[in-house]
């Protein structure tokens, strides 16, 4: 218990994984993930499809539960957390999923509502106010607020899922796969708003994509995973941690392939 | 031969662990904190209200095709004016409560089911956690509640529907007198029989909405794998319900007549 109380100050960073493993029945898809992040970093996990990169994330606010390993967050072992106060812990991130996941029985006002009146305590009239400034804060018009949400594209059902994140006022915006199904141009209006987020709030982000360009943009520290069905037992999952701008120069061959983005020649085999 | 059934035993056991759990947490969250009305409500007007049409006109035609068939049988041995008795008593203990059960098996079980999975598959029961509410407290207690409360209400209609349905049968086209029919069967249908069919009523209820919910909510990915637990949900529903209504009638007569050491009664 005591290790569970611990202050952050003894700890490397705000959110850490210890040794996590994560597997599915008999498919093992982390491996002995150590990994902290301090306050205010914003840290971009990626690796291709099937590496386990969600999984990862979903560790963190214990949508999943690691096989073996730990969970920390702000000196507390999460598993170690009752229903009620990880409920409470889970209010001090935002997630911002792949596919918005918004609820598509409510309407968009509701739906970034929603957080706040989980929360109690909040009037109706301050509720409205800031589903409207977060609204606007992701370049949507008021009207949207009436629609639901199959009524509107893909990169503004994001954008709402964004709105939705952040009314709740979290202290770690997660994203996973942020730009992934959007055009070029929403890619970058997502980029944009992880980098205004950053600015305009005191947030630690972890971003989950297989983007290079999200890389470039937003992150001060790239992590790579690679998957553990192409690894030998002794090698780390890891393949690279460290800053976005060393990683083409980076010894590896897997890392540089992926940061060029090329097949390679044993694709077939390795596909 | 012996490793497969060995698995086979112990994902069965697994799985039934698994719904156990899940019934007990459920329980535990009816019972810790009561769910909004707005979560409610909708729930309510699906199970209850949406259903009243369908399970309704089930109740009539199986008055009516029960009329038909007691009506023969019972003139065969000579007591056809006494068909209302028997004919209402099988109504309102066994075909009422199991065939507005079955009926809202398909129709709102499978839909719920469906509903949950795609929910979950499409990462909004993960939003719920994360946004601070449980799934449990905010999908399945609201499903649960109107599920458990609202099958006996339509049970009550369908058998309404039924016995008026066998009685239009029974007096207007089979010429019984309306007189003697209702007399017996108001000699022989008593108030423990239809409180017999509303207990098994509520189990039946409490058994969809959880076996549905739970099936919804361990949905396997992409359309086939909500399709599935929607159909898995129905057929489980059904043979639970139809086990249960076994356990339960035995269970039901027993109580009713070892006690008080009572006589079944035939009038």
């Amino acid at each position: 218990m005591s290790q569970a109380t611990a202050t952050t100050g003894d700890l490397p960073g705000l959110i850490g994984l210890e040794r996590a493993s994560v597997a599915f029945h008999s498919q093992r898809v982390l491996r002995d993930i150590t990994l902290w992040v301090p306050r205010g970093q914003t840290l971009v996990i990626v690796g291709e499809s099937g590496c386990g990169k969600t999984v990862l994330l979903k560790l963190l606010v214990r949508l999943l539960a690691p096989t073996s390993g730990r969970v920390l967050f702000d000196g507390q072992d999460l598993a170690l957390l009752r229903e009620r106060e990880l409920s409470q812990q889970r209010l001090r991130f935002g997630f911002l999923f792949q596919g918005a996941a918004l609820f598509d029985s409510m309407t968009i006002f509701d739906n970034v509502a929603f957080g706040l009146r989980a929360r109690g305590k909040i009037s109706e009239d301050e509720i409205r106010s800031r589903v409207r400034q977060h609204l606007q804060e992701v370049g949507l018009p008021a009207e949207v607020e009436s629609k639901k949400p199959a009524q509107l594209s893909g990169g503004m059902k994001k954008r709402v899922g964004l709105a939705r994140a952040l009314a709740t006022s979290p202290e770690v915006m997660l994203y996973d796969e942020p730009t992934t199904g959007l055009d070029p141009i929403m890619s970058d209006v997502i980029n944009e708003l992880i980098l205004l987020i950053r600015r305009r709030y005191p947030v630690t982000s972890i971003v989950v994509t297989h983007d290079m360009n999200t890389v470039r943009k937003v992150a001060d520290r790239v992590v790579m995973l690679y998957p553990l069905s192409r690894l030998r037992p002794e090698e780390a999952q890891v393949l690279y941690d460290g800053p976005p701008g060393d990683m083409e120069a980076h010894a590896d061959p897997r890392v540089q392939q992926f940061v060029a983005g090329k097949a390679g020649a044993d694709w077939l085999n390795s596909a | 031969m012996i490793q497969v059934l060995g698995q086979r035993a112990q994902h069965a056991l697994a799985f039934l662990g698994d719904f156990t759990i899940f019934s007990a947490q459920t329980l535990g969250w009816l019972l810790r904190r009561r769910p909004a009305p707005h979560t409610l409500l909708p729930s309510f007007y699906t199970v209850g209200v949406r259903s009243v049409p369908v399970v309704g006109l089930t109740g009539m035609f199986i008055g009516m095709v029960l009329a038909v068939q007691m009506y023969y049988q019972s003139s065969r041995m000579g007591v056809g004016s006494r068909m209302g008795g028997i004919l209402n008593v099988n109504i309102v203990r066994e075909l009422g409560p199991v065939l507005a059960a079955v009926m809202l098996a398909g129709r709102v079980g499978s839909a719920m089911a469906a509903e949950m999975g795609t929910m979950r598959i499409t990462e909004q029961v993960d939003a719920l956690s994360c946004l601070g509410t449980h799934p449990l407290h905010y999908l399945v207690v609201p499903r649960l509640l109107a599920c458990t409360l609202l099958v006996p209400l339509l049970t009550i209609f369908a058998d309404f529907m039924g016995v008026m349905g066998g009685a239009y049968l029974g007096t207007r086209y089979y010429g019984i007198e309306p007189h003697f029919y209702w007399y017996h069967t108001a000699n022989f249908v008593g108030l423990w029989d239809l409180a017999s069919g509303l207990i098994k009523s509520v189990f039946f209820g409490a058994a969809i909405g959880l076996i549905s919910c739970h099936r919804g909510l361990n949905s396997q990915a992409g359309a086939e794998g909500v399709g599935r637990a929607a159909t898995e949900a129905f057929v489980a529903s059904f043979v639970v319900i139809l086990i249960l209504d076994f356990f339960l009638g035995l269970f039901l007569i027993n109580i009713y007549h070892a006690p008080l050491a009572r006589q079944p009664r035939f009038s």
